[in-house]
């Protein structure tokens, strides 16, 4: 009975989300774009990096790529195909990374995701600067920010519900072991290879999803904007802040940080990165476990209480 | 719930509402005219809009509010401005975002543009969609008519990388004329919009003078030696060295040819050679070396403009992006005084069909675009970054060879 | 061509050894992973410019009260800010995190005072800008100065760290913070000291590039972001690994730029930097310990 409860309040809370364009302003609209798009980036981050506990920067590789995709075939084809083949070529990216990676552990990891971005910006640079010969794509396509709210609220739906299959799966008690202990997992017979890999690839499969759906937004794209690091940092930042440890942990990094963002940007913008600075200090030493942890433990603590 | 409380909150809000209503009323003329701009203040983009777009701002404004403020002929007297800023981050959804919400939750009266081509067009959709005039004035872009067309709210001021490679070419052909400077040119642009698109325009414009591109190289943002690149284009042979470069990048290849002893007769670079820190930093050695833009030495209206630049900022400006950005606020300024009320729409006509009085002289513009309007190359010389193509009045001549280096 | 591809190649390589032996320090020893190193730079760049704009002090002499202070303020950052997260953290994954995020915030302030001090325009001035021939080649006296800085400071230091009794101590909390204390290693200050002399190290870096590079409050990020790929190709904590690192790239750097295409040089930085953890996971000189 639980879950049918669940799984009705959540179609409620989606059937309200669909609803935000409707009466939503421009600027509220956009708001609602950017929580969802850093919602599923940061959920599907939480996909891979939770239970493995890999920290990644890699995220702005397959978000750029995604992106990128969209820009080099805007209006050449119609829009489910470009969508098809960004996500191919995300998920063919992600299985040769993934497959050459598993050595790597720790820093070691996060520094060479963030140098695969880089090289991917780089090398898109150069193709475009000798071989096409102009750099900057403009994407002139119908879509406006409703259907790209809708789209990534669809994103969102999805990443939640892989998350919440794989959990159950037999994928997900392999991942909960290796996070663990690796050795162990792999002494009871638990093929770590392909249960990495596959997640990642997941994961990234997400991430490419919603650059592509994203880049009409911005009419003008360069592997500056599309490869920007600065997305890397914001998602592994709102997802460690909420929580890696819950599906959902995310969720709480992601919306009390973009409307901090929001605020202080608007009220102090010459003094924002000061404030920001400080704000981020002052929840790394007041909220030690992530936003969900902190409130777990009041749950926790107000139920023994009782 | 407790029902007193709901009761107080019911009284409250119907408290506020008539408030606002009753505000709404009496509200009949503007105590301010709002403007909005959303810019970067930090991130990669800061360094650019710091030096020739967020000092005009603040410049206007403080003219306008110092004058009373802008005269509206509707309501029979000046309206002062009130400035409500963002910082974008150098990020096109932020960007977006903090126009959105200007437009419709600051409901500002106009808008100012962001900084850098990226960012203006990112920003282009908005301002159309809501019918806000758009004056871009650091956007370099080829597609400049098409988007005058496409969004005819939307001005490009400094126009398209043909114009500044044609001016070039035409300099460089008639020095070769005159036998001061060999065919072969050596160039290296940075490779992002800004290099990429001129570069490609000098290509073809090179090739269509016949000259010979003796060494011609892309280099990434964030390159930190430029030397290589330097040795190169010495070893050529070629007389001319064009750099499609950003400041960080500029003022190392001019420490750097300093350094290999490379004097090219001609030298051209990019953004950056025209900014304060650059005369600071070489002094005498800047005897000579070309750039974008440059002003008209005998030009009363922009010394004046560089003394008041100078008097509020403790700094010049820049000498290519600042003169047309103050200009084409005095336009706006101009417009919205002739049409006498904040009529965006009407605003916008004026902009496209008027003429202008501006510290770089009059201007009308032709499909959204000034038309020779300013110097498009200019030249160091005597300390003066002075405006030397297109040819026509007020030009100083080019001076061929650049002198060597003083060490 | 290929003498001065070696020079220039050595020259910028000394420069990326120079910027990320304080950050191997760091994270080497004390285990944080300093997110606001290149901050810290920069900021001992504005130092530099402002001793030596308005009170005509040489940055020579500047590194003698601009790297003390670092020292000091380094010590006091770990010492105040850091100690209660490393107090806190039940292992090194979790002080791993807690230290992104920490320094992270600390980015972010640095780099917001120093925009509210200066603005976001670009600075630069010249000093030591002359030309120098060696073998032929000719590079400007103050990048050649960075180089001889970053060989000096990284061939002491390891000397130090291999030779000395305190070096030792650096070592064995660097290898194994909780064996350390039963051959009575005071960890937490010794970890402090490290801290502090990678800090006085970053701030040394920053106050040389500042007279060769032009530079602004936003332009950290990009030197942290190197380092952090110098440190990891040589090995964590291992600062002849750092300056061979160092070294390799900016050989590679002026290489591809003399010899294939400028346009593909930091693509060829990346993609040894890729190769090189694929073949070593632990970098040039890291050891297995994890």
């Amino acid at each position: 009975m639980k879950p049918a409860f669940l799984l009705a309040a959540s179609a409620i809370a989606v059937a309200i989300l669909a609803t935000v364009p409707l009466y939503a302003n421009g600027y509220e609209l956009s708001l609602a774009i950017t929580l969802m798009n850093y919602t599923v980036l940061a959920t599907a981050w939480t996909l891979f990096s939770g239970p493995t506990r890999y920290v990644s920067l890699a995220t702005v590789a397959f978000f750029g790529i995604g992106a990128y995709t969209v820009a080099v075939l805007a209006e050449r084809m119609a829009w489910p195909w470009i969508l098809l083949i960004a996500l191919a070529v995300g998920v063919a990216v992600a299985l040769i990374v993934g497959l050459s990676t598993l050595r790597l552990s720790g820093v070691y990891f996060v520094i060479f995701t963030f140098g695969l971005a880089e090289l991917i910006r780089q090398i898109v640079t150069w193709y475009e600067v000798n071989v096409t010969r102009t750099l900057g794509r403009y994407i002139f396509v119908g879509i406006d920010p409703a259907d790209i709210y809708w789209q990534l609220l669809g994103l969102a739906v999805l990443v939640f519900a892989a998350g919440i299959l794989i959990r159950r799966s037999r994928l997900g008690l392999a991942l909960r072991v290796i996070g663990d202990d690796e050795t162990v997992a792999r002494h009871i017979g638990i093929n770590t290879t392909i249960a990495k890999v596959a997640l990642f690839a997941l994961s990234a499969a997400f991430m490419t999803l919603c650059g592509a759906v994203m880049a009409p937004r911005w009419t003008y794209i360069d592997p500056a904007i599309a490869f920007s690091p600065v997305v890397s940092f914001q998602v592994l930042i709102m997802a460690l802040l909420g929580g890696v440890h819950r599906l959902y942990g995310p969720l709480f990094g992601v919306v009390p940080l973009v409307l901090l963002f929001e605020f202080l940007l608007a009220r102090f913008p010459n003094h924002f990165s000061i404030l920001v600075g400080l704000a981020f200090m002052l929840i790394v030493y007041a909220i030690p476990q992530g936003i969900v942890g902190f409130v777990e433990r009041i749950l926790r603590r107000r139920g023994d209480a009782a | 719930m407790n029902r007193g409380r709901s009761l107080f909150a019911g009284t409250l809000a119907c408290a506020i509402l008539t408030l606002g209503l009753g505000g709404a009323v009496t509200a009949q003329e503007p105590a301010s005219i709002k403007v909005g701009y959303a810019i970067s203040k930090t991130g990669p983009n800061a360094g650019g809009a710091n030096i020739t777009q967020i000092p005009n701002y603040q410049l206007w404004v403080k003219e306008v509010n110092d004058k009373g403020g802008l005269m509206l002929k509707s309501i029979g007297k000046r309206v002062k401005i009130e400035v409500i800023e963002y910082d974008d981050r150098s990020n096109s959804e932020e960007a977006v975002r903090a126009v959105e919400r200007l437009i419709t939750q600051d409901k500002v009266d106009l808008l100012f543009p962001p900084w850098g081509t990226g960012l203006n067009l990112a920003v282009g959709p908005v301002f159309n969609k809501y019918g806000y005039p758009q004056l871009a004035f650091s956007a370099v872009t080829d597609r400049a008519p098409e988007l005058a067309k496409r969004w005819p709210n939307s001005f490009w001021f400094l126009g398209t990388s043909k114009q500044y490679v044609d001016a070039l070419v035409d300099l460089l052909s008639q020095m070769r004329k005159d036998g001061k400077i060999n065919d072969s040119i050596a160039m290296v642009s940075i490779a992002d919009g800004f290099g990429i698109d001129l570069s490609k325009a000098a290509r073809e414009g090179f090739e269509k003078a016949k000259f010979k591109l003796a060494y011609d190289k892309s280099y990434p943002i964030g390159t930190q030696d430029l030397s290589p690149l330097l040795g190169e284009a010495q070893r050529s042979g070629a007389d001319t060295f064009v750099a499609f470069s950003y400041p960080p990048d500029t003022v190392a290849l001019t420490d750097q040819a300093k350094v290999a002893s490379f004097a090219p007769k001609v030298m051209f670079l990019g953004v950056g050679v025209g900014f304060p820190l650059y005369p600071q930093r070489f002094g005498e050695n800047t005897e000579g070396i070309m750039s974008l833009g440059g002003w008209q030495a005998d030009n009363k209206a922009t010394a004046d403009y560089r003394a008041k630049h100078k008097a509020m900022h403790n700094r010049d400006p820049d000498y290519w992006g600042s003169q047309v950005g103050y200009s084409s606020l005095q336009m706006l300024e101009q417009a919205i005084e002739r049409v006498g009320k904040i009529d965006r729409e009407a605003i916008i006509k004026e902009l496209q069909t008027g003429t202008f009085d501006t510290v770089i002289g009059k201007i009308k513009l032709d499909n959204n675009m000034p038309v020779k309007a300013f110097p498009l190359i200019g030249q160091w010389q005597k300390g003066f970054y002075t405006g030397v193509a297109p040819a026509g009045p007020g030009m100083a001549a080019v001076v061929v060879p650049k002198p060597a280096w003083k060490q | 061509m290929f003498v001065a591809a070696v020079t220039s190649g050595l020259v910028l390589g000394g420069m990326y050894a120079l910027i990320a032996m304080g950050l191997t320090l760091q994270y080497g020893v004390a285990r944080i992973m300093n997110l606001a190193h290149g901050e810290l730079m920069i900021a001992a760049a504005f130092a530099a410019l402002w001793l030596f704009s308005s009170a005509a002090v040489n940055p020579l002499l500047g590194l003698l009260l601009v790297v003390p202070a670092a020292f000091a303020i380094s010590w006091a950052i770990y010492r105040l800010l850091l100690t209660p997260l490393v107090r806190r953290a039940p292992n090194r994954d979790a002080l791993e995190v807690d230290s992104i995020l920490a320094t992270f915030g600390m980015l972010f302030v640095i780099q917001g005072v120093m925009l509210v001090m200066f603005g976001g325009a670009y600075y630069s001035y010249s000093f030591l800008a002359f030309p120098v021939t060696i073998a032929g080649a000719t590079v400007a006296a103050n990048r050649l100065l960075a180089l001889a800085f970053a060989a000096v400071i990284g061939l002491g230091l390891y000397l130090y760290l291999t030779r000395t009794r305190l070096g030792t101590a650096v070592r064995a909390v660097a290898v194994d913070p909780n064996s350390a204390p039963l051959v009575a290693i005071d960890v937490r200050a010794t970890a402090a000291l490290a801290f502090a002399f990678g800090g006085a190290l970053v701030a040394a870096g920053g106050v040389l590039v500042s007279m060769f590079l032009t530079f602004n409050a936003n332009i950290g990020v990009v030197f942290t972001m190197k380092a952090l790929i110098v440190v990891i190709m040589g090995g964590v904590g291992n600062l002849l690994g750092c300056l061979l690192a160092g070294l390799i790239l900016g050989l590679a750097e002026t290489f591809v730029a003399t010899f294939v295409d400028p346009g593909l040089t930091l693509a060829t930085t990346y993609a040894l930097f890729l190769i090189i953890l694929l073949v070593r996971p632990q970098g040039l000189f890291g050891t297995a310990s994890r």
